[in-house]
């Protein structure tokens, strides 16, 4: 055990402070000191995306980062996106377009795929095939995941061109 | 997965940096992104007891387009990379290579720097900066030096680096021509099988000169001068692509695994590399 | 004016059978609120993980403790000796045989686990295993069954080499059992006779089912009332609670066991595994919960590979291609312990359907199981129980005897399979197929892609390929599969001498709403969508008023669990049956709400109604309140019901896949054009669902037949334990799909249902690896094996002479 740290957090707007060892990966920060369920733990080598957090504005698998190197970030989670009383597009979209099954990817897709919008707002269905490869899913075998994508972007194209 | 305990630091600067190099040894390692270093802390098979996160030091981003060159921090991202349009305006086959590289996630940590700097024979810049003729800056206790990319790997994870520097930025000549980025690989996020940086530049109707280097079919990146100077001179038709692809076999040495065995790996590439290199002439 | 509500609209409220649902899974999982085993978080918990063995074959000399319980927060370690005492340190497996628990003397398989590590937190936990030292003795590895049945190594040191093993006499020690099914002799008369036979050997690679959850468990032991709560990726809680019971001592009233949400099972999640014992006996020993959960490479390496089948196979046929016979003979690499899951009287599955689709008159099987120096497992990965083996077998066959017969194979496919009017079918290797219409879905397939377009496009590729001018070519995969699904029948399926029915409880609340639960639990599926859709038909009131509760064995009826596309065959029809009952008493109650006898009212929709009199009714939501709000003669209050259902005979459905794939010669990687999938799975309850599970299954299969194995190398390690080199495809590697259906309900089932989840991975196996083979069929290609993976394609090339 090494010397534990004084490690301030942003997550969902909410500002958290405890000490932890370096070595704690932020995943289990999230989940286990900070009961943050939604993200998942897949793979542990960086390959599926489960544990997809996003940290200053990127998406980040969080399965790979120790909580020393997040100290003073700022994390939004699956649940930062929406909840009961209003629900993201995404989270819409995913729903009503069978975008998941087991929904042990889901957090993690959908938290990466608010900021692909966010970077591109129209996207191709070979653009979120690319833009989403960083997250497996064993499930859906991802058709109703582009599909779910795809109505969310037009949703929110919508919504914002209804607002101007 | 769960590493072993370290002692963590987060320096303001490179002397700081480097005066925990001193201190610590080989115990001490510096990360950038590390999505190279903490999956392998992960699973146990790199021991690193005094880890130095580079994340807060002065000076180490930021891309540089000048009129004949182009330094990039060593902590520029391979997303930032994407992003630069002067880049992609000053030396496209980056944007084009990077994006080949891991998964979107995984660029918006993978640095540069770290890609060239720790030695793996699998990461793509180390041999596109050999294609460029890039510099790389080190910074250590006697201050900064610099060591050509084609000078800096010695073997896997064996560079030129010393233990107490840091590499703070490559730079290289404003590439002219044409250009390709050419990789083959099983899928997102796997390593090259075979990649080809290849930058060709044409006066006429001939080749006036070719820089070729290639990725993961030895345990250094691969630039093979005499795969160049078998296309120079010549109007890259299938002899000159012939014998640049033999000079190339005959400098790159790929191991047998689960990419394949050995006789696939020359095959692909010559494969690769042929179509990097006509690619690269119809941009020229 | 008001708005006639009509017929149409009252069915379209239930929201039942065969409409689009949407999942009422997805607004938890959506916003991050499932309730996965790692999210389980207990008072005082520890955590527990495993001393992994590095070798795969070695005797383990000695096991030293000491250094690990100095370090801070490991509590206690556990090895064999500890678990000796308590009778624990070997437990049954699913196929008879036993395993170790932890190591007892040696190990017989690299990551096999040796000694359990308890401590404060997984950190702790980690730094404790670095800790113990364990002496190993290396012994030979043996990874290849073929070798391993000559070899002078003996594996099983603990078996008599002279007993009969649990399905009959073992010809040598490392020999696990023969199986055989159909006519030996009868056989090979036909074979001898034939005008033309193809032989090859086909085989089927070790994979695994990776789900994106790996196992784990939580063990919680109230010692103050003696009761043990087990929450675990079980695809099976209640067959889970009667192992532990018997294993345990602990009495099975006093076991509860619970699946929470699951993140997908694959067949994973059907065994018993050493974690979850240690996890039971820790828990017992410190007071506390404990708390287990695989990493991924513990997943890929230990836990629940499947396939690894080398069936060498001879078709027969006349010259004008009708097949005559097929004999079969297959080595089973079963790894170090024989704990497959499959029905008792099955140890090679249901290996027996393999004469698939066709109508062949005689065949004979024989299997042989090996042990080797590798995982123990050989689940059904998305199959039911050793179908996709027999699948691909026989769709790998089909493609030879073509070549053979210099035919095309989809016309061979046709004049071969077995005609609509000949169902029910009884096979040549002993079943009885329920129903098919192969010839209509054939049709319909070749039709949607054009077949006879493509073949003419493949033969100008070869055309263009032979005079330089291309580097591609073009493969047209075809399969045209038949399942077996729905485990089964209590008179021939048990496992553990538990009976496979399944269950479902139903409870009408006096409100007019319900709660039903299952034996069965999902992990993905959407029961808590279907199953309500199957009640809101049969009992007429809203799917959405319908609450589906599975996994808890506090609560739930008994049931085998969801694996082998038993969900909707055996479950789905015990919900339907249950259905029924409820049905019944409310015609009853109907009937005297009416005034008038029990046969004068009729079920329409959502309501009883008088017969003649059709304003004359009571909706199922008075009737529910009535159950409990009146004094009826004659009927007791309440509106429940529940039924154990034994099915009849297994669910047969079958599907015609194509996949149309361009190969590059020179590099070996490929490009799917094109994949259509047409399935019958008979009745149809969710479209959206079915569809889902297609693209899922299909994803499944391109993964297993283009890259993904578990592949070893001599000295028995794992050269595929992360997900760098263990293939799952990301959304760019995956293609589009094109999903199509026929249906031709089962005369058997309740409602005509006969699952689908897994016959896109049966089906699709064959179709990518066909697509592989055909592409060079042109120029001499029999067998190649699978995994297709760029090398392995390449070398096929090579090996023709592609490559100049």
């Amino acid at each position: 055990m090494s010397k534990k740290m004084h490690i301030t957090l942003t997550v969902n707007g909410k500002e958290e402070e405890f000490l932890a060892e370096p070595r704690e990966l932020l995943i289990y920060t999230l989940r286990e000191r900070l009961n943050i369920t939604g993200p998942h733990i897949g793979c542990e080598t960086s390959h599926c995306g489960a544990c997809t957090v996003t940290i200053n504005g990127k998406s980040v698998k969080s399965c790979t980062m120790f909580v020393a190197q997040a100290d003073g970030a700022d994390v939004t989670t699956i649940e930062g996106i929406g909840g009961p009383d209003e629900l993201h597009p995404l989270q819409e979209a995913f729903k009503e377009h069978h975008g998941l099954q087991c929904g042990y990817c889901t957090p993690g897709m959908i938290t990466r795929a608010t900021k692909l919008l966010e970077e591109n707002p129209n996207p191709t269905e070979e653009e979120i095939r690319f833009g989403m490869a960083g997250n497996l899913c064993r499930c859906t075998g991802y058709q109703n995941i582009v599909k779910s994508i795809q109505a969310a972007a037009a949703t929110m194209n919508a919504a914002k061109e209804a607002a101007e | 997965m769960i590493p072993a305990a370290f002692d963590y630091y987060r320096p303001k600067d490179l002397p700081g940096v480097v005066a925990l190099l001193q201190e610590h040894g080989d115990d001490a390692r510096v990360m950038a992104g590390g999505h190279s270093l903490i999956p392998m802390m992960k699973l146990r098979m790199a021991d690193v007891p005094h880890l130095i996160d580079m994340q807060d030091v002065d000076g180490m981003n930021g891309i540089y387009v000048g009129d004949t060159g182009v330094r990039i921090g060593a902590m520029t991202t391979q997303a930032e990379l994407i992003d630069s349009a002067e880049l992609a305006d000053a030396a496209p086959i980056l944007r084009e290579a990077a994006l080949q590289i891991a998964d979107p996630q995984v660029r918006y940590m993978g640095t540069v720097g770290g890609n060239v700097a720790n030695g793996d024979p699998g990461n793509d810049m180390p041999g596109l900066m050999q294609c460029f003729d890039a510099t790389f800056t080190l910074f250590g206790p006697d201050g900064e030096r610099t060591v050509p990319a084609r000078e800096f790997y010695e073997a896997a994870y064996m560079t030129a680096r010393e233990d107490d520097e840091v590499l703070t930025a490559v730079s290289f000549p404003t590439p002219a021509g044409g250009y390709a980025y050419e990789k083959q690989k099983r899928k997102i996020g796997d390593y090259a099988t075979a990649a080809a940086a290849v930058q060709i530049v044409k006066d006429g109707g001939s080749c006036a000169s070719a820089s070729i280097a290639m990725t993961n079919l030895s345990d250094t990146p691969v630039f093979s001068e005499a795969a160049g100077a078998a296309l120079v001179g010549t109007s890259v038709d299938g002899d000159a692509i012939r014998a640049a692809v033999a000079a190339m076999l005959n400098d790159i040495d790929p191991v047998d695994d689960n990419r394949g065995p050995v006789a696939f790996k020359n095959h692909v590439a010559g494969v690769i590399l042929t179509r990097a290199i006509e690619r690269a002439w119809s941009r020229a | 004016m008001k708005d006639e509500v009509t017929r149409d609209d009252r069915i379209a409220g239930l929201k039942g059978m065969g409409t689009s649902r949407k999942r009422v899974e997805d607004a938890r999982f959506t916003q991050g609120k499932g309730n996965y085993v790692d999210d389980i978080k207990l008072d005082g918990m520890l955590f527990g993980d495993f001393v992994r063995s590095p070798y795969a074959h070695a005797r383990v000399t000695n096991i030293d403790t000491s250094a690990a319980m100095e370090v801070p927060g490991v509590l206690a370690v556990l090895t064999a000796a500890d678990l000796e005492p308590l009778g624990l340190h070997w437990m049954p497996t699913l196929a008879g045989d036993k395993q170790m628990v932890l190591a007892d003397g040696k190990v017989l398989f690299q990551g096999q686990e040796v000694a359990f590590v308890i401590a404060e937190d997984r950190y702790a936990a980690a730094d404790g295993i670095e800790a113990v030292v364990v002496d190993y003795e290396e012994l030979p590895v043996i990874t290849d069954p073929f070798e391993s049945l000559k070899s002078d190594v003996v594996l099983r040191e603990d078996l008599d080499p002279t007993a009969d093993g649990a399905h009959g006499p073992r010809k040598h020690p490392n020999h696990i059992f023969t199986w055989e099914a159909g006519e030996k002799e009868a056989t090979e008369q036909v074979i001898d006779a034939a005008e033309v036979v193809a032989e090859e050997m086909i085989y089927y690679h070790r994979t695994h089912p990776c789900p994106l959850e790996t196992c784990g468990c939580v063990a919680s032991m109230d010692k103050v009332n003696g009761k043990l709560t087990l929450w675990g990726t079980f695809q099976a809680p209640h067959a889970i609670r009667t192992v532990v019971s018997l294993i345990s001592g602990i009495e099975e009233h006093n076991i509860r066991v619970i699946s929470p949400d699951i993140g997908g099972g694959f067949g994973n999640k059907v065994g018993a595994y050493a974690g979850y014992v240690c996890s039971v006996v820790a828990s017992i020993v410190t007071g506390k919960p404990v708390k287990w959960i695989e990493d991924r490479m513990d997943n890929l390496m230990t836990t629940a590979f499947a396939r690894d089948y080398w069936m060498k196979g001879k078709i027969a046929a006349t010259k004008e291609g009708k097949i005559t016979g097929l004999w079969c003979h297959t080595t089973a690499d079963h790894g170090g312990f024989d704990a497959c899951a499959d029905p008792t009287k099955f140890p090679a599955g249901f290996m027996n359907i393999c004469t698939g689709s066709y109508d062949i008159p005689t065949a004979y099987l024989a299997v042989d199981g090996v042990y080797t120096n590798k995982a123990p497992g050989g689940v059904a990965y998305r199959c039911s129980f050793r179908v996709t083996e027999a699948a691909y077998f026989i769709e790998r066959m089909i493609e030879v005897l073509a070549i053979e017969l210099n035919m095309d194979a989809a016309e061979l496919r046709r004049i071969n399979f077995i005609k609509a009017d000949q169902f029910p079918y009884q096979s040549a290797l002993g079943w009885e197929y329920d129903s098919g219409d192969y010839h209509t879905a054939w049709d319909k397939a070749l039709n949607a892609v054009g077949y006879d377009n493509l073949r003419r496009e493949q033969a100008q590729m070869v055309e263009d390929f032979k005079s330089g001018k291309s580097r591609k070519l073009l493969g047209i995969g075809l399969c045209h599969f038949t399942e077996i699904v729905g485990a089964g029948p209590v008179k021939n399926c048990d496992i553990l001498g538990l009976g496979m029915f399944d269950s479902c409880e139903i409870r009408i609340h006096p409100t007019g709403s319900a709660i039903a639960r299952l034996g069965t639990i999902s992990q993905g599926q959407g029961h808590a969508t279907t199953f309500a859709q199957i009640l809101a038909s049969e009992i007429g009131l809203p799917a959405d008023s319908i609450t589906i509760e599975e996994g808890d064995t506090d609560t739930a009826p008994y049931g085998l669990g969801t694996y082998g596309s038993r969900s909707t065959p055996v479950a789905g029809a015990a919900t339907a049956m249950a259905g029924r009952k409820i049905r019944a008493k409310a015609q009853m109650i109907a009937a005297y709400l009416l005034e008038v006898h029990d046969d004068d009212v009729e079920f329409d929709v959502d309501r009883f109604v008088v017969k003649g009199a059709p304003e004359r009714f009571k909706t199922m939501k008075e009737i529910a309140f009535a159950a409990y709000n009146q004094a009826i003669p004659g009927i007791e209050p309440g509106l429940e019901a529940v039924s154990y259902y034994d099915p009849p005979n297994m669910t047969y459905p079958f599907g015609a896949y194509i996949c149309v794939m361009e190969i590059d010669v020179d590099t070996g990687e490929h490009s799917i054009r094109q994949f259509y999938a047409l399935d019958d799975c008979g009745t149809r309850i969710n479209p959206m669902i079915i569809e889902g599970q297609v693209h899922g299954g299909l994803t499944e299969a391109l993964a297993i037949a283009m890259g993904q194995e578990i592949a070893y190398d001599d000295m028995g390690n794992v050269k595929t334990g992360t997900l760098m080199d263990f293939f799952l495809p990301t959304a760019w590697e995956t293609p589009h799909y094109t999903t199509d259906h026929t249906t031709t309900p089962s005369p058997h089932h309740p409602i005509g249902a006969k699952g689908v989840g897994e016959s896109p991975n049966v089906g699709g196996v064959p179709a990518f690896s066909n697509a592989v083979h055909d592409a060079f069929r042109a120029f001499g290609l029999r067998q190649a094996h699978m995994p297709h993976d760029h090398w392995r394609v390449w070398k096929i090339a090579n090996q023709l002479g592609l490559h100049g």
